[in-house]
């Protein structure tokens, strides 16, 4: 997994509140391989209608999603994260992510930040005035920043925090926890015995 | 001192903690790991790391996704990625030597179907699997919550999952239903009061003289869409119904041991004086039938009910919100729901394809027949409801209706085995997510419950089911 330290990018404000897996990536591209480029099915179906945002040029090169609540709900599936990942995305800022989307995201190396609702919809707002604007993540320091400076301190897990900087995978870390697994496995036999 | 009065989720969480990390991540122990057809990705993280699957006995798998429902023969999936998925869950579950009820096995179906009916699913137990619906299985009194697949690699390989504790959330149901109301019409009830994100970060508790006079079927179904309102996981105390229900199942416990678990199970529920984080409640004494306009299954209202006008909208994002719903669904504001008219009729899903949603829809189907130009489906959700429900004759009556009777699987609920509705057609459907494309490119989906999805298959629109039972 790539490191996630700092990002300074252009956020895409998707005002819309539930975006769910579905739209993010369609059911039919879920039997595709990992070593697809998943970017090119992001917003799939969503993105035939010429009005959404995610189409117009100068969202292009986008690094970091702003949407409403709910973002990511819906389905389990990983492929959402990927598809985000894979077409240059590293963050998403919103009031509230689906539970197993923002699981998921920590995974991959995408940063899920949750803001107040009404600083969400201020960064809108603001992303709605000037198009193209760049926002600045910093992780260590868990702030998103404003183009005027203005600072913004999200929460993240400590451990998942540590896995991000460190470019760190989850399963590597609890296979070194096994003997603490053992013991309540044989904790677990006892008691059936 | 008396102990602390706990909930029903605490108690389960408490007993499967492995190890606790001072930033509140925890480590929980997974007692049963459900698999289906979506795992390739998961099993080929394993093989990246050299890794092979930790507890075979603790794992379970049926192909449900990618399986075609016309027939039980993987050469008719007519998309080949589509037939690998379901090919390398038997290549994958076969190699790790974990427990696989195939295509050709009378007892496949919908995992969510399958698990609960084969007694897998217990009080008490922590089950995971790489699909939100998981939530389903709380139903039995579990602790049940949908992963994704670097999550599914980590449960292989470790037998474990790290966790952030969720909150709590009691939602309190009472009132006796009216006839032709159900759970599904509940929980679309509860989904609409609370919003698609209203239960995010908590564990949700079903309570009430409503939920305790519910069958385990219909419990399923108030469950199974826990994660339709954000939640975690859903969750409702084992009782009398639940280990009934149980009783004599393939994998449950039997003889002395049953006598034993059902003792144990016993004390899992929600002491007197428990706390919860948030309490809901709702009266469903006076509930109507229900049905989705939009594409949020936050978008719900009864049948009596309009097209809702987006100018009424609280405020401009929501009016936007609904202006982008309408014209997806092709609905114009102030159209009594019941003037809606429908191309299909999809009633199935890990939502509502056991034996007493086929036997709800075949009482308001008997003696009726299919509108025409409405194309309508029945989905069993596994083999062993679609020869109960052909014992009972149900399949006669729906075939007699001109209904198609299929082999169990997901289906039409997210079109992943090519089962899907056209563009621009508009389906009622019994599945669990209205979203955008769901049930394929443009497709159009009004969520109800199985009496109500007969009653829109015999009228061809949207139609107020207790008018057809009466």
């Amino acid at each position: 997994m790539e490191p996630f330290v700092h990002l300074d990018a252009v956020a895409l404000p998707i005002a819309r509140p539930n975006v769910d897996t579905d739209q993010i990536v369609p059911a039919r591209y879920l039997q595709k391989p990992r070593s697809d480029n998943f970017g090119d099915y992001l917003f799939r179906d969503v993105r035939e209608d010429p009005a959404f945002v995610f189409n117009q040029e100068r969202y292009r090169g986008a690094r970091i999603v702003v949407a409403e609540r709910n973002f990511g709900c819906g389905s389990s599936r990983e492929h959402a994260v990927w598809a985000l990942y894979d077409h240059g995305f590293r963050a998403a800022i919103a009031p509230s992510f689906g539970d197993i989307f923002a699981s998921n995201a920590l995974k991959n190396g995408f940063l899920p930040i949750v803001l107040p609702a009404a600083t969400v919809a201020q960064l809108l707002a603001h992303l709605d005035a000037h198009p193209g604007l760049r926002l600045a993540v910093d992780l260590p320091r868990q702030v998103v920043r404003d183009p005027d400076g203005t600072e913004h301190t999200f929460e993240v897990d400590a451990f998942a925090k540590h896995c991000l900087l460190e470019g760190l995978d989850e399963i590597s870390y609890t296979l070194t926890l096994m003997p603490a697994i053992e013991a309540y496995e044989a904790r677990l036999s006892k008691d059936n015995g | 001192m008396a102990e602390v009065p706990r909930t029903l989720f605490d108690k389960i969480w408490r007993r499967h903690v492995v190890q606790e990390r001072d930033d509140g991540r925890t480590l929980l122990y997974v007692d049963r790991h459900l698999l289906q057809d979506g795992s390739a990705p998961a099993f080929a993280m394993l093989r990246q790391r050299g890794l092979v699957p930790r507890s075979r006995e603790r794992s379970f798998a049926t192909p449900d996704h990618y399986i075609p429902t016309h027939s039980r023969s993987l050469a008719d999936v007519r998309d080949p990625e589509a037939a690998m998925m379901a090919q390398a869950l038997a290549d994958d579950t076969a190699a790790a030597g974990i427990p696989m009820f195939g295509v050709d096995d009378s007892r496949q179906g919908i995992v969510h179907v399958v698990a609960p009916e084969q007694g897998l699913s217990q009080p008490g137990l922590l089950i995971v699997c790489g699909d939100s619906h998981t939530s389903t299985h709380g139903a039995v009194g579990a602790l049940a919550f949908g992963i994704g697949a670097s999550e599914v690699a980590h449960v292989l390989a470790t037998q474990t999952i790290w966790q952030r504790r969720p909150k709590t959330l009691r939602i309190t149901i009472a009132g006796a239903l009216g006839n032709g109301v159900s759970a599904k019409d509940v929980i679309l009830a509860v989904i609409a009061k609370i919003g698609a994100a209203g239960a995010a970060g908590h564990a949700i508790e079903y309570a009430g003289a409503t939920v305790r006079a519910l069958s385990m079927e219909s419990r399923f179904t108030l469950c199974n869409m826990s994660i339709e309102a954000g939640a975690r996981a859903g969750m409702i105390a084992p009782d009398e119904t639940t280990f009934a229900y149980l009783t004599g199942k393939p994998f449950a416990p039997q003889g002395e041991a049953w006598d034993r678990a059902v003792e144990a199970w016993r004390a899992l529920r929600s002491d007197d004086g428990a706390r919860f984080d948030r309490e809901v409640s709702l009266d469903v004494s006076t509930l109507e039938p229900m049905v989705t306009w939009g594409n949020s299954p936050e978008d719900a209202l009864p049948i009596s009910g309009r097209v809702p006008d987006p100018e009424e909208a609280p405020d401009a994002d929501r009016r936007t919100s609904m202006q982008r719903a309408l014209a997806y669904m092709g609905l114009v504001p102030g159209t009594p729901l019941e003037e809606v008219a429908i191309d299909r009729v999809f009633i199935g899903s890990c939502t509502n394809a056991r034996i007493e949603d086929l036997r709800s829809a075949a009482k308001v189907v008997a003696g009726r027949h299919v509108a025409k130009g409405v194309a309508a489906w029945v989905v069993p959700g596994s083999g062993l409801v679609k020869a109960q429900a052909e014992r009972e004759g149900l399949d006669r009556i729906f075939a007699d209706a001109g209904f198609e009777w299929r082999f169990a699987g997901c289906s039409m609920c997210l079109a992943t085995n090519g089962d899907r509705v056209a563009p621009g057609e508009r389906c009622a459907s019994t599945s669990n997510r209205n979203f955008v494309g769901r049930q394929g490119p443009g497709s159009r989906t009004h969520l109800m419950s199985p009496a109500m999805a007969a009653a829109a298959a015999v009228t061809g629109r949207l139609t107020d089911v207790r008018a057809l039972l009466t």
